[in-house]
């Protein structure tokens, strides 16, 4: 059997949906004995489900305005030079 | 500026866009702008940076849209503008303490972390949308450079672990190591916030 810190070598492919079947049940069998390494992977996917979940803050209005006003100098600039 | 429709799909607005259709390009522009703004601010901690990262990123994207091969996705092109805007400024920042993300970072012992405790069943009910958002950034904050601009590339813009490598110019192993590292770090720090009161006793390794 894997010890803790083999397993924590692997949380990442342990966490992959892509793993194959073969790995995961190696795996499995590691979380199923140890209540250490099942609390730690089930916190593991609540952190990077809090993660996932947060939504990118919306760039303030006048930092827009300021990258818009910048582009366009830009495109001007640009067509400017090709006619 | 007018706006092309969202319909679009990402391909056809990058090729209307190199056509010269400044619309398209500005619906890039939207598509992208918050998600490059956060990275910006996760990878450079300091909002004035961020605001010239958002800025520069566009700009040389627009300018360079004629060499974008269209092999890989713009969003992911996009990207990799944006991080070597951010970790410029971070060097910049540092003066000479250089933030390399080519040396290799020692994986180990520090792996297997003690803070061993289940959540409460869910955290983001016991605080405002805000006090969870500045918990989850703090914490992020609290990472070296190298692991955290790994964990904002792939856990948070969702990139895959090749894109994240080439985006860093960073082998895949390396970028898995500080993904595990970095992973485990956060975990240890929201346990930390979020565990069941009176379970902490819970540790026995």
């Amino acid at each position: 059997m894997l010890t803790c810190k083999q397993f924590l070598q692997e949380l990442n492919d342990y966490l992959d949906p892509s793993i194959d079947p073969e790995t995961k049940r190696h795996l499995e069998s590691h979380v199923a004995a140890c209540p250490n390494c099942f609390v730690v992977v089930d916190t593991t996917k609540k952190t990077l489900q809090v993660y996932k979940g947060m939504e990118p803050q919306a760039v303030p209005e006048d930092l827009k305005n300021r990258l818009w006003a910048a582009l366009e100098r830009k495109i001007a600039a640009k067509k400017k030079v090709q006619a | 500026m007018s706006t092309t429709p969202v319909t679009f799909d990402e391909s056809v607005l990058v090729t209307k866009a190199r056509e010269g259709d400044t619309a398209a390009f500005s619906e890039l522009v939207n598509r992208y702008q918050s998600k490059i703004y956060r990275l910006a601010k996760h990878i450079t901690q300091n909002d004035e940076d961020a605001e010239d990262v958002l800025q520069e990123a566009f700009l040389k994207a627009y300018e360079h849209l004629g060499g974008f091969q269209g092999n890989s996705r713009f969003y992911t092109w996009i990207v990799r503008i944006a991080v070597n805007e951010a970790l410029m400024k971070l060097r910049k920042r540092k003066g000479d303490r250089t933030v390399s993300l080519d040396e290799p970072v020692e994986t180990g012992e520090e792996t297997v972390k003690r803070e061993i405790a289940v959540w409460e069943d869910n955290p983001e009910q016991h605080y405002s949308h805000e006090e969870m958002r500045a918990i989850l950034d703090e914490a992020v904050q609290s990472l070296k450079p190298d692991f955290r601009t790994v964990f904002v590339l792939r856990d948070i813009e969702e990139l895959s672990t090749e894109e994240t490598a080439e985006a860093l110019g960073i082998s895949i192993p390396a970028v898995k190591s500080r993904l595990l590292r970095a992973r485990l770090a956060l975990r240890e720090k929201l346990t930390r916030k979020f565990k069941r009161k009176g379970e902490d006793i819970f540790a026995n390794l």
